[in-house]
């Protein structure tokens, strides 16, 4: 029992994780009818935007302290952070602990900015273009996004610590009645899992409760009819991109003390998230959000070491082989709309 | 000639002579000169030319005529790779029988994920082929330890003693084909010039001669017409009352046996391989070689392919202080700020500049780089005669 608790809590952030993406993209595909091979990049970038401002934080004034020396004999070189010595040690010190969390406020407007640019720069004129057009070009936007990265970053994984509040790990045992150390649930792992929830549950809340929402829910269901009364649908599905782009960077902010950053974590998450949004249904933002979490959990499900006795190798395919399936047996996926994406 | 249009004859000469004279024309800078590392005619590079211009010929069959966009298609190569060397290890040492093999199991593999594939289409089909390829390589990597040899892959080992070849104990097994070693290669100097003329290298451009002329048979064939049918509107073609599933999944297959071969020969030069081989993003690449060069067209997957190994192979070898040394005549500032503006898009940054390529054919080339070169042509012919030239401009038939 114990061990299938901690394999669903396992699979909850990975599951968060493709949730997160599958919105953004289904969002993306579900507007624009444009299907997306960059926006595992735009997760990759929101990633970078903590690693940006991390860096920017402990940006450093250097001063020589001649009463110590280093192990040269140099006169000793303390660096000082800016933010320490505006806002008092104390202070400093609690922002770059907390950098992670308040990259958050950092990214959106650069995502916002990016999904913009990019849907007015390049999406744009794809619209009227086939499928594997889009597929093409944003696959080599992707390509070219990574490779910029890398150019300033380097190409090697980047820590990017949680805050310390939530560096240890939470006895989930206990709360339901299990001896203690027997569920070990990492702290921050928590708050990604809640996090997801609340991104998914604004953007939901977004589109059901305002009327802009109510807009674009009527320009997913008939572009054509919505245009004709007189709403400038385009405008406000651009705004959808820079939402969609948006959601992917904080997912990927969140997402850098998990797995330390690298320039293709957006790759490596874009091919899972494609095979969640077919499963799930394209089209479908529930369907999306149900299917990252499904797949999250059967994976962390299947590497239970009685599965691997079972049918070896289960957990390196379990993904595949449940979209395999789920695309022969349901044809618009778990929760697709009728008439979408069907040939 | 052999069956083929006046046009398509021609055609398939000018590849024949290219790919027999590429040791020479690849190698235009004396070997001593500064330019010398624009030299791409060595064996390795060569080899991987055509056989990477087999996978995209084959890989074209697929997409350039059915439209159907396979994510997968590095499954059937490692796939060959893998059958050719277990032959290679367990049979004999002559690339042949290792060959054949790996087209068979490709077919066979290709036949099973086809079948199963090609009951979507659009992206499912693309989505469904990755899936395949991805359980291919993750099964690979970890369970099939025992056949692939996991991470490390299989080489031939000194352990190995093919059946009906007479080795040393001890000594490692070459490739070869009836005798005549892969790895031997006669150097030819002429002044400053040095052209090698390796077995490996023709015997992989036989084979994709052969390919290229396989690929203009299908393509001009009227099975051919029926996979641009499937392309262009597969519903008018079911209510003509044909079935289109048996037509592609017959591109499928021999698209596959065409990577099948390609991964086959690939292991008969380097007599190893790995399960990245059949990574997606090999997959990928293949997908960016037959765009690049021009999906649909004969010669365009080949020049994609080449274009691609070239710029992996030597752009990526331009570093910052090769840069310098060309722009030396520039005042120093100058020098410097061209050096670091050019130098994000070579050497390590070459993947940069593919994509941008990539990106730029895409927007403005749907054709590929071959509609470039057509438009080029049309350009200066429109200035000659000064009109249009108006029967190139079909309308289509909807």
């Amino acid at each position: 029992m114990d061990q299938v608790i901690v394999q669903i809590l396992n699979g909850l952030d990975k599951g968060s994780a493709y949730a997160l993406i599958a919105l953004g993209l289904t969002l993306i595909f579900g507007t624009l009818g444009v299907v997306n091979f960059a926006h595992g990049a735009l997760f990759m970038i929101g990633a970078f935007c903590a690693v940006t401002l991390q860096r920017i934080l402990t940006l450093s004034s250097v001063t020589e302290d001649p009463t110590r020396t280093d192990f040269l004999g140099n006169p000793m070189k303390i660096e000082t952070p800016y933010v320490e010595s505006w806002f008092g040690e104390a202070i400093g010190a609690g922002i770059i602990d907390w950098s992670v969390p308040l990259a958050i406020f950092f990214a959106i407007p650069i995502m916002m900015l990016v999904g913009y640019l990019m849907e007015h720069g390049l999406i744009r004129h794809f619209y009227k273009r086939p499928h594997a057009d889009q597929i093409l070009v944003t696959f080599g936007l992707a390509i070219v996004l990574q490779e910029i990265v890398k150019y300033f970053y380097g190409a090697n994984p980047i820590q990017t610590p949680a805050p310390d509040a939530f560096t240890g790990s939470f006895d989930f045992g206990v709360l339901l009645g299990f001896d203690p150390l027997t569920i070990m649930y990492p702290y921050w792992r928590l708050v990604y899992f809640a996090f997801a929830a609340l991104v998914i549950g604004a953007v939901f809340a977004f589109l059901q409760f305002t009327t802009f929402g109510m807009v674009v829910r009527a320009g997913m269901a008939d572009r054509e009819t919505v245009g004709l009364l007189g709403i400038d649908i385009d405008k406000r599905f651009t705004l959808m991109f820079a939402l969609a782009a948006c959601v992917a960077g904080v997912a990927g902010v969140m997402y850098a003390p998990i797995v330390a950053p690298n320039y293709h974590m957006g790759m490596d998450f874009l091919v899972l998230s494609f095979v969640v949004v077919v499963v799930g249904g394209m089209g479908s933002l529930p369907g999306a959000v149900f299917a990252g979490f499904l797949l999250g959990i059967l994976e962390s499900f299947a590497s239970m070491p009685f599965m691997v006795d079972a049918i070896p190798g289960i957990n390196q395919i379990i993904i595949y082989l449940v979209a395999i399936i789920i695309l022969l047996t349901r044809p618009r996926g778990l929760m697709g709309r009728k008439g979408v994406m069907e040939e | 000639m052999l069956g083929l249009r006046k046009k398509d004859a021609g055609l398939l000469l000018l590849v024949t002579v290219l790919t027999v004279m590429a040791p020479v024309l690849l190698n235009p800078f004396p070997v001593d000169s500064a330019m010398a590392q624009f030299n791409a005619g060595y064996p390795d590079l060569m080899q991987r030319f055509v056989i990477f211009g087999i996978f995209a010929i084959g890989f074209n069959i697929l997409f350039g005529l059915t439209g159907y966009l396979s994510f997968g298609h590095a499954a059937f190569l490692g796939v060959g790779s893998y059958a050719t060397i277990w032959m290679m290890k367990l049979l004999t040492l002559n690339i042949l029988p290792g060959i054949f093999m790996a087209i068979v199991f490709a077919a066979l593999f290709a036949v099973m994920v086809g079948y199963i594939s090609l009951r979507r289409s659009g992206i499912y089909f693309s989505i469904l082929t990755l899936a395949f390829a991805q359980m291919s390589y993750a099964l690979a990597y970890s369970v099939l330890t025992p056949i692939t040899g996991g991470e490390t892959g299989l080489q031939i080992k000194p352990t190995d003693t093919p059946l009906l070849a007479n080795l040393e104990p001890g000594e490692i097994g070459r490739a070869s084909l009836f005798g005549l070693e892969m790895s031997q290669s006669s150097i030819i100097r002429m002044g400053g010039w040095e052209f090698t003329l390796n077995v490996g290298y023709y015997v992989c451009a036989m084979a994709m001669i052969l390919a290229f002329y396989m690929a203009i048979r299908i393509f001009r064939s009227p099975f051919g017409m029926m996979l641009r049918a499937v392309k262009s509107n597969q519903n008018r073609m079911y209510y003509t009352g044909l079935n289109a599933r048996p037509y592609t999944l017959a591109a499928f297959v021999i698209s596959g046996m065409y990577a099948g071969l390609a991964g086959g020969l690939m292991v008969a030069m380097d007599t190893q391989v790995g399960p990245e081989r059949m990574f997606w993003t090999a997959s990928g690449e293949v997908v960016l070689m037959t765009i690049l060069g021009g999906a649909g067209t004969l010669i365009g997957p080949v020049l994609g392919a080449g274009m691609i190994k070239y710029m992996e192979n030597i752009v990526s070898k331009i570093n910052d202080q090769i840069l310098h040394t060309w722009f030396a005549f520039l005042p120093d500032g100058l020098e410097d700020a061209v050096v670091a503006m050019i130098y994000p898009f070579v050497g390590k940054g070459w993947h940069l500049t593919l994509g941008l390529m990539f990106m730029a054919v895409v927007i403005f080339l749907p054709g590929g780089l071959l509609e470039g070169g057509d438009r080029i042509r049309n350009a200066f012919r429109r200035k000659r005669t000064g009109k249009e030239d108006t029967a190139k401009q079909r309308t289509p038939a909807e």
